[in-house]
């Protein structure tokens, strides 16, 4: 069965967790699928976006939400997208400025060396300069339908500090964000690797909580596709995703790590040094991190292939909703469920994986946030390996609940009622 | 929303200076004022809060067009650019746009209708001035092919003792025969060369 298209562009963001796309036409992955790739590295999410929501683009590397905000018109040009593949879990890190951190150890020591209380310490310097009538702390994300904007937003909101007024949001460029921290211009950021690695070891910086620490093993980036590519195009489609589903587990073997690095570093990909990029793929340890308190190291390696890390699940979209609710992007009410569904699309994965004999979860859905300790998934044709998914406030997000898990947290900024959420979501 | 005609105020965001006063002296013969010109690195939202442009034009290519789309998304940034065009209605001028390298945002009430001129002066530019680097870039490519036949030639003299021409001869007959370009042959050609003759190791005498 040949592909309709041979000939296809898909466009990337220099980033360590682009690795998938990257191997995939390195080690000719996309070629044995009769594939001719053409890689366009973008220099911004919108663009990216834009390329994509207007055909210049065939595929691409997308934070994990704007799929659902392009869908929903949130951003851009209004356009059905859909997702049959995750492109990993993990990778993001908050890293406040040197000074900052200076700062946050004083204010309260044990909360800022322990990644689950080091928002407390912010907390306090923020007490501190609002009784000094200092301005608000700026704090960078990387885009406003990004992971990295609901993991930064959560972990500000667990010790009770509003990210809409208790400092000042702006997004930065992911390889903006050293420069920004070194000139003070902002005081933290979350980012993806290498450039929290980056910014430690230029030591202007210090990583106080990783994604990892904020929701363990959450999801991070997808391929995306529109809608009505995907209608047009299924067997490329289908080709393109079983040659990604090979790469990233090429990837996720630690003994491929160096030669990723090298690949990867290259001025055309990512452009930084090997061993910051080596440092953010599976297997690697970050030296330079404290433990946590209970003394094992800190990683946070992307993953892209174990524990169904390729795996779309509905559940992951669906929290990605419940946080469009929280701080407000959502002005309408929107059928959670439904609408996950119709963009990220777990029955094609399982198609395809079937094809290549690899083991797909048989449900879309899981509560998240239930696994504390590694869990084996028995829906699946062989049970599956699966890693913890808690967040760090122990909190479980059960799909079937999503307006009283929206309820239940105190700092929220809706703009549409839950009342209006609640009926969408009957 | 402003009366028609007014000039609008107009923010343009671009690394390269040259692009940049090509499009503000097209935007100011249009009647519109320049108000800000800023190159990339520095911190966007707070010029655009200080400057307070109706349109944003922007390189496609910045990093910054997401420090804009998230602007928005604040409810108490003032002002709150949008980008252009949202809809099916445009798509084919905001398909022309995106070839030609550039992006508008337009402030929250401001009619699309009334910033498509200025977008469409700046198409103009943008894509005048990526005919002139094409045109710059065609020119130096040629040139360096031509070097390459060149030395191709010099090295076939060399190691056939043919003259000039039969040399420009043989390979041009040779790339026909092959259907391949005369500079693709000449490429081989050099390669195949250096691996014969290794640099420091010396013909005999």
């Amino acid at each position: 069965m040949k592909p309709e298209k041979r000939s296809l562009t898909l466009g990337f963001i220099p980033l360590t967790d682009c690795a998938p796309i990257v191997i995939a036409q390195e080690l000719g992955y996309f070629a044995v699928e009769g594939l001719n790739v053409a890689l366009s590295r973008e220099a911004s999410w919108a663009t990216l976006r834009d390329k994509l929501s207007l055909g210049i683009l065939d595929a691409a590397h997308m934070l994990a939400p704007m799929p659902i905000a392009s869908t929903l018109g949130l951003s851009g040009f209004a356009r059905p997208m859909v997702t049959a593949l995750s492109l990993g879990v993990n990778g993001n890190a908050v890293t406040v400025s040197s000074a900052l951190y200076a700062r946050m150890l004083e204010a309260d020591f044990a909360a800022a060396v322990d990644p689950r209380l080091s928002a407390r310490a912010l907390q306090r310097v923020i007490e501190i300069d609002r009784r000094e009538g200092r301005e608000p702390m700026t704090f960078a994300m990387v885009f406003p339908f990004s992971m990295h904007n609901y993991e930064l937003r959560y972990w500000l909101a667990s010790a009770g500090i509003d990210p809409e007024t208790d400092i000042r949001p702006v997004v930065v460029p992911p390889a903006q964000m050293v420069a920004n921290l070194r000139a003070g211009t902002i005081d933290g950021c979350c980012v993806g690797e290498p450039w929290n690695l980056l910014a430690r070891a230029e030591g202007i910086g210090r990583t106080v909580v990783t994604g990892q620490d904020i929701w363990r093993n959450k999801p991070e980036k997808v391929l995306a596709v529109g809608r009505e590519w995907a209608e047009r195009h299924p067997r490329t489609h289908q080709a393109l995703l079983r040659a990604l589903i090979r790469a990233a587990r090429w990837l996720d073997d630690p003994v491929n790590g160096e030669h990723a690095a090298a690949l990867l570093s290259a001025p055309g990909y990512i452009g930084v040094d090997a061993t910051l990029i080596a440092a953010s793929l599976p297997g690697a340890e970050q030296p330079d991190r404290a433990p946590d308190r209970n003394g094992r190291p800190v990683v946070n390696p992307s993953c892209f292939f174990a524990s169904a890390a390729t795996f779309p699940w509905r559940s992951h979209a669906m929290w990605i909703l419940t946080q469009m609710y929280r701080w407000g992007q959502l002005e309408q009410p929107v059928d959670i469920g439904a609408l996950a569904g119709s963009v990220y699309l777990g029955g094609l994965y399982r198609e395809v994986a079937a094809q290549i004999g690899i083991d797909a979860p048989a449900i879309d859905v899981k509560i998240e946030g239930a696994h504390s300790e590694p869990w084996t998934l028995p829906e699946a044709a062989h049970p599956i390996a699966m890693a913890p998914d808690t967040f760090m406030d122990g909190r479980q997000f059960d799909p079937a609940h999503c307006v009283e898990y929206l309820q239940a947290f105190d700092i929220r900024a809706l703009r549409t009622g839950i009342d209006a959420g609640a009926a969408a979501n009957q | 929303m402003r009366t028609p005609g007014k000039p609008l105020r107009i923010m343009l965001v671009d690394r390269l200076p040259e692009r940049t006063n090509t499009v503000e002296q097209a935007l100011s013969a249009a009647g519109h004022q320049v108000v800000a010109r800023v190159m990339a690195g520095g911190d966007l939202a707070a010029d655009v809060a200080a400057v307070s442009p109706d349109v944003i034009i922007i390189d496609i290519d910045s990093p910054d067009r997401d420090t804009l789309e998230h602007m928005r998304t604040i409810s108490r940034e003032r002002p709150r650019p949008v980008v252009m065009f949202t809809n099916d209605d445009n798509a084919s001028t905001i398909r022309s746009a995106v070839r030609a390298g550039v992006s508008a945002y337009v402030v929250d009430g401001l009619h699309a209708s009334r910033v498509l001129p200025v977008l469409e002066v700046a198409i103009a530019r943008f894509e005048e001035f990526q005919a002139m680097r094409d045109e710059l870039e065609q020119t130096k490519s040629t040139l360096a092919e031509r070097k390459l036949v060149e030395k191709a030639k010099g090295v076939l003299m060399r190691q056939t003792r043919m003259d000039e021409e039969a040399a420009y001869k043989a390979m041009r007959k040779m790339a026909m025969d092959r259907n391949i370009k005369i500079v693709d042959l000449a490429r081989t050609l050099i390669a195949a060369t250096e691996l014969l003759e290794p640099q420091g190791r010396k013909r005999g005498p």
